[in-house]
């Protein structure tokens, strides 16, 4: 990534993001690489007012936000901001609008900024969305696999004490019943448990 | 008899496609539901998203072949007035009518008192009740009103400034119109930031039901049978795999087969209401589908046809709604360059690609009496009058309209 040019670091950088810790994040990434004019906000209510009184340069929305076709109805009427504003869509660097779009961030720019000026604070939030996913992802499998243990341990539970069974048979009942119908291990301790709690009713 | 999947294999049969939580989103779901895409040879992954800007941005970039659109969309993105690059066809419609024009409890009770005849009936005579609070706003300096629309191309916006216009008000300087994503519009109803709006269902039925709005209008009684969702495709990805898109436009089309046996309603109100889909009760979205709305004051309310999935033929991406909807977007000074209307209608309304993939099946369509040329005059909007093979006759007549519209830069058939 190319480091940013002292002017650079004077563009008025606005991120929407109702996600507390991806803003922050980005927020992070931005002033590391020397950007110090960074405006984080949450939500989009009374959006018109703040755009106005901070007219930034770039303005960075996550893709989740639904204000984002109230947003780029705001930028259409011109006397709701002090500058036209543009969507990065630059036709010669479509694969960073590509990147950005599939990383899950949108970027409006004001008219007329060239797009050199504006690719290393785009790089930087991709890269930064990127990271949060595989954080958000990898939180996402331990709560599972967490989840999935206590469930198995359940259903070894039931397995032991309704067929008298010790542990290492009742695991091994459990998965092969699960290579048997093809599903997850988890998935048939899941089943067993409720089919249980139905016969207990 | 319909391709298998081994006659696919040479396409891409695996479908990415974006839509937004409304009730018209139906048919992309029951096809995956009903596993009509296996049927037909294809796999049909669905992505949930918050923002017409998303479904747009996905599409152009390629990240969906196709979506769940706003009919006027894949027309905006063709004369390159709606921030997208890329081509976008429409090949079969998903359905008809379905937006409900919803106004503040509040709002209800000064039409009531300004204009009590009108505004006991619902429909078209309603705007003469807003239009005669509006006067008595102006006249008492008070702000004008607000309404709320979901997105600049979309016929809500078209819809609602037609109603308006109906009644004699200018939806440019008599009210303020504002855009708010379709999940958000009935808060921001509660919340007083509008003072009525257009959308589709169910988000009328939902502000009906908490008694913070009240529904003042249909699409289906403004203008029968209208044009609203279309399935946009990326034209690029439609020319790769003709046989696939074939076979989705006959998929979605028995998905609105299915949907518009009435018995069937109930099972999809179900299907819908799940949170990976639109994610509101199960009730409202019953009331959505089977056309119980809950009016404000007119109980003679039949809204038997508040939403049409296939009878008339709604899956039908007609000539005559495009060429309508191009009007609008001159008549409201979306689109200033000059552009040929009825080319344009044909080019992205592509007729042609639906009669292909639907001669497998003999669905009967008769696409020569869709063309503009013998497709009949349409009665619209109460009074107006809209005859597809004169759309410049048409906007001439239409005394409100963007300032400065100089009608003459534009290509259009006249009588």
């Amino acid at each position: 990534m190319s480091e940013p040019t002292p002017a650079d670091c004077d563009l008025n950088i606005l991120v929407i993001d109702e996600d507390p810790v991806r803003r922050a994040i980005l927020e992070a990434g931005l002033r590391e690489a020397g950007f110090s004019n960074v405006t984080v906000l949450a939500n989009t209510s009374g959006l018109v007012a703040q755009i106005y009184a901070l007219d930034p340069d770039v303005i960075l929305v996550d893709l989740e936000n639904p204000s984002r076709d109230e947003l780029e109805q705001m930028f259409q009427v011109s006397r709701t901001v002090r500058r036209p504003i543009a969507m990065f869509v630059e036709k010669s660097d479509k694969s960073t609008i590509e990147a950005a779009i599939d990383a899950g961030v949108s970027a409006y720019i004001v008219d007329g900024l060239k797009k050199e000026r504006v690719r290393p604070i785009l790089e930087m939030t991709i890269s930064r969305f990127r990271a949060f996913d595989r954080l958000r992802s990898e939180l996402e499998e331990t709560k599972n696999a967490l989840k999935d243990r206590k469930v198995i341990e359940k259903a070894k539970g039931i397995l032991m004490k309704s067929r008298g069974l010790d542990e290492e048979a009742a695991y091994a009942l459990l998965r092969k019943t699960a290579m048997a119908q093809g599903k997850r291990l988890s998935d048939v301790a899941e089943g067993l448990i409720s089919a249980f709690d139905l016969l207990k009713e | 008899m319909s391709a298998g999947v081994n006659d696919l294999k040479s396409q891409d049969n695996e479908i990415h496609a974006g839509f937004i939580p409304l009730t018209d989103c139906a048919p992309l779901v029951m096809v995956r539901e009903l596993g009509l895409d296996r049927a037909e040879g294809f796999t049909l992954h669905l992505h949930r998203e918050v923002s017409w800007a998303n479904i747009r941005d996905k599409v152009d970039v390629g990240l969906f072949d196709c979506a769940h659109m706003l009919a006027p969309l894949p027309l905006a993105a063709k004369l390159g007035i709606g921030r997208a690059t890329a081509e976008v066809i429409a090949p079969v419609a998903l359905s008809l009518n379905g937006n409900t024009i919803t106004v503040s409890a509040r709002l209800f009770e000064d039409m009531t008192e300004a204009d009590p005849a009108s505004a006991s009936h619902s429909g078209m005579a309603a705007a003469r009740a807003v239009a005669a609070v509006v006067k008595q706003r102006a006249a008492q300096g008070l702000p004008p009103l607000t309404f709320g629309i979901v997105f600049p191309f979309s016929c809500h916006n078209y819809d609602l400034r037609a109603w308006l216009a109906s009644a004699g008000i200018d939806p440019d300087n008599d009210v303020n119109l504002v855009v708010i994503p379709p999940p958000l519009i009935a808060d921001s109803l509660k919340a007083g930031r509008v003072d009525g709006f257009c959308a589709g269902e169910p988000w009328g039925s939902v502000a009906a039901a908490d008694g913070t709005g009240v529904i003042v209008a249909t699409k289906a009684q403004l203008w029968r049978n209208s044009p609203e969702k279309v399935l946009g495709v990326r034209s690029a990805w439609a020319e790769r795999n003709p046989e696939v898109l074939d076979a989705l436009i006959r998929a979605l089309v028995r998905a609105g087969q299915w949907l518009d046996v009435p018995g069937n309603r109930i099972g999809a109100a179900k299907v819908l209401s799940e949170a990976r889909y639109v994610g509101v009760s199960r009730h409202q979205l019953e009331k959505a589908l089977t056309g119980g709305l809950e009016m404000g004051a007119a109980p003679d309310l039949v809204a038997g046809d508040s939403i049409v999935f296939h009878r008339h033929g709604a899956t039908i991406p007609r000539q005559a709604h495009a060429i309508w909807i191009l009007t609008q977007m001159i008549r409201w000074g979306q689109a200033r360059e000059p552009f040929d209307i009825a080319a344009i209608a044909s080019q992205v309304y592509r007729t042609d690609i639906y009669a292909r993939a639907l001669a497998a099946i003999g669905a009967g369509l008769d696409v020569a009496a869709d063309q503009p040329a013998t497709e009949g005059v349409l009665a619209l909007f109460g009074s107006e009058i809209f005859d597809p093979s004169a759309p410049l006759d048409y906007l001439d007549r239409c005394a409100i309209r963007a300032p400065a519209l100089d009608l003459s830069r534009f290509k259009g058939p006249r009588v």
